[in-house]
């Protein structure tokens, strides 16, 4: 109810205002955005700390989903110093996107357990 | 265009590879499915972009995402192990100049008239854009060595950066009271821009894991601001994603430090503690037992059990390589070795794991602090390569040392401490190491590298 009343609330002040074009949920998203977080934390406690560093190219790589930002932009857009704007802002986030998830998967491989990583030390003993 | 709800159906499925990604990295043995779930993600959520809002940019469009894939390939190939903490700056850097570009876009799109909310966050999302943006590349700059690594000291430090990020905020709120105030807004990232300059600068080397963690949330959260701003979900949940990460990761990184979370979140403001003054530890000189390394090799001969605990050094000499090879050798001795591996060591959140993944150490020798600290007093040797600060054991011992406080590694619990180094210098912190000192403790001045394959061959013929 009070939800409900708030967000009614937002997406009037919205209209009111007659800005953006954009409607406001805006408690919904903070509601996704917090939920989002406290998952987020979640799962990063319990990555193994072998992987930090493949992580990092990971979470990067994912928050340029801004890419999808950059494009909404370009496709909306007439003016010309915007659409310089947001192209720059999809090739730099493709560019992110790419060598984030090529590189997970480069590191990622290079952890081996024992039995692969030295199949040499059998035969020594 | 496609019902709008197919999209927000498209989003959901992206959100839940995102989300199973960072589950599959719990474990080494899931972890290749991790990259590859949220890349597809990744691919569902463009697509479904791409089918929604139809461009009449085509070409442009194209081209973009052809730089993309032409410079984020060999970027990513190309780029090796030791130098991943750079790369990651760089990554952050391009990730963060892309949400705060897209701001600007949003706000000369909507402005002279902008809702406050909408210009609140696009404020706030397009100053931690740019901020993190500069960050990033004075980040990338130090790992590099393009400059200098030790931090930018100056009187008042703390308060003219945060008097630049005040300034740059009032701008914020009167854009928000005033929105057509559109010269406000280069005077605000420019402002922004040099808050990030300052921030960085102003950090030393060693303190780069937390900086480089810290710099990854805020790229998510400028990232989740900007999906509020656009009312995109999928913006919002990859955003708090990544910030969260950065967040946690950085945490860690503090905790192993012993920095306080104040101290985290405001990035190396009062970084200066642990800095300390160098040299202020400086008495005397006093002895330190040097050995050679044959002596090493008699030592090791005699041994049963080694922990190895490398450091940044090791990846500066280049040593992960000869390190395993030392290690075959001293197992086919018939020696049990295993590294302990310290939360800081290296320049970013587990840096020496992937160096000495790299190497072929198979990841059950990586042994995390926790873990090998009870350890070490039944350890017949440890070697240390190229780790200083983390070893000293003033941390537990002496009140005064900038140290004190740190989880260290207690290799002085050991039988025997082989440290090898090229010099007497100090670490990071400027505190002399107390460990040099202890009756246990075996110097060994030299090259890492060299060093190691010295070793390696004294062993052959042992």
């Amino acid at each position: 109810m009070i939800l409900e009343l708030a967000v009614n609330a937002t997406t009037t002040t919205t209209t009111a205002s007659g800005a953006a074009g954009v409607p406001q949920d805006v408690v919904v998203n903070l509601l996704i955005f917090l939920m989002a977080t406290f998952l987020g934390t979640e799962l990063i406690r319990h990555v193994s700390r072998l992987l930090h560093t493949p992580l990092m190219a990971l979470t990067n790589a994912i928050s340029s989903v801004s890419m999808v930002a950059a494009l909404i932009v370009m496709s909306e857009t007439t003016n010309s110093t915007l659409l310089i704007l947001a192209t720059v802002g999809v090739a730099l986030a493709c560019t992110n996107i790419v060598s984030g998830f090529i590189l997970v998967e480069r590191i990622v491989r290079l952890f081996k357990p024992k039995a692969k990583a030295k199949p040499a030390e059998s035969q020594a003993k | 265009m496609i019902d709008q709800n197919y999209i927000l159906l498209l989003y959901v499925v992206a959100i839940v590879m995102f989300i199973l990604s960072l589950r599959f990295m719990s474990e080494v043995k899931s972890a290749r499915w991790g990259g590859r779930s949220a890349a597809l993600g990744m691919a569902i959520a463009v697509a479904a972009t791409l089918l929604a809002y139809q461009s009449n940019n085509i070409g442009l469009l194209i081209a973009a995402i052809l730089v993309g894939f032409v410079v984020g390939t060999p970027i990513a190939l190309r780029v090796p192990t030791t130098a991943l903490p750079q790369r990651t700056a760089m990554s952050q850097a391009f990730g963060s100049l892309a949400v705060a570009l897209v701001g600007a876009a949003e706000y000369y799109d909507y402005q002279p008239h902008v809702n406050p909310f909408t210009m609140a966050v696009l404020s706030a999302e397009m100053i931690l854009g740019f901020l993190t943006f500069m960050g990033s590349c004075i980040a990338f700059a130090k790992l590099q060595e393009l400059i200098p690594g030790k931090p930018f000291v100056y009187p008042g430090k703390n308060f003219i950066s945060l008097g630049i990020l005040g300034v740059a905020g009032v701008i914020g709120a009167y854009l928000v009271a005033v929105p057509s105030a559109s010269y406000a807004l280069p005077i605000m990232a420019a402002l922004a821009l040099v808050f990030g300059f300052l921030l960085v600068m102003g950090i030393g080397g060693a303190d780069m894991p937390t900086v480089i963690a810290i710099l990854n949330s805020y790229t998510g959260m400028s990232a989740a601001a900007l999906g509020f701003v656009l009312d995109n979900k999928i913006l919002i949940v990859a955003g708090s994603l990544d910030g969260s990460s950065g967040f946690v990761l950085a945490l860690i990184m503090s905790q192993a430090m012993n920095r306080s979370f104040t101290n985290v979140l405001f990035g190396g403001v009062g970084a200066k503690v642990v800095k300390g003054a160098p040299g202020a530890a400086k008495g005397p000189a006093r002895p330190v037992q040097s050995f050679t390394v044959e002596d090493v090799a008699t030592i090791l001969g005699n041994a049963s059990s080694v922990v190895i605990v490398p450091g940044y050094g090791m990846a500066v000499a280049q040593a992960q390589h000869v390190v395993k090879e030392a290690t075959d050798i001293m197992q086919e001795h018939g020696i049990d070795v295993k590294y302990g591996i310290h939360p800081v060591a290296g320049r970013m959140p587990g840096h020496m794991n992937v160096l000495l993944a790299e190497a072929n150490v198979p990841y059950e020798q990586l042994w995390e602090m926790e873990k090998i600290n009870p350890i070490f007093p039944e350890t017949d040797v440890v070697i240390v390569v190229g780790a200083n600060d983390v070893t000293n054991p003033a941390a537990r011992t002496n009140p005064n040392s900038p140290l004190y406080g740190m989880p260290i590694m207690n290799v002085d619990k050991a039988k025997t401490v082989i440290f090898i180094k090229r010099s007497m210098s100090p670490g990071f912190s400027g505190a002399d190491n107390e460990l040099f000192y202890l009756p246990n403790t075996w110097m060994v001045f030299g090259d890492a590298k060299k060093v190691l394959s010295d070793l390696v061959g004294a062993l052959k013929k042992g």
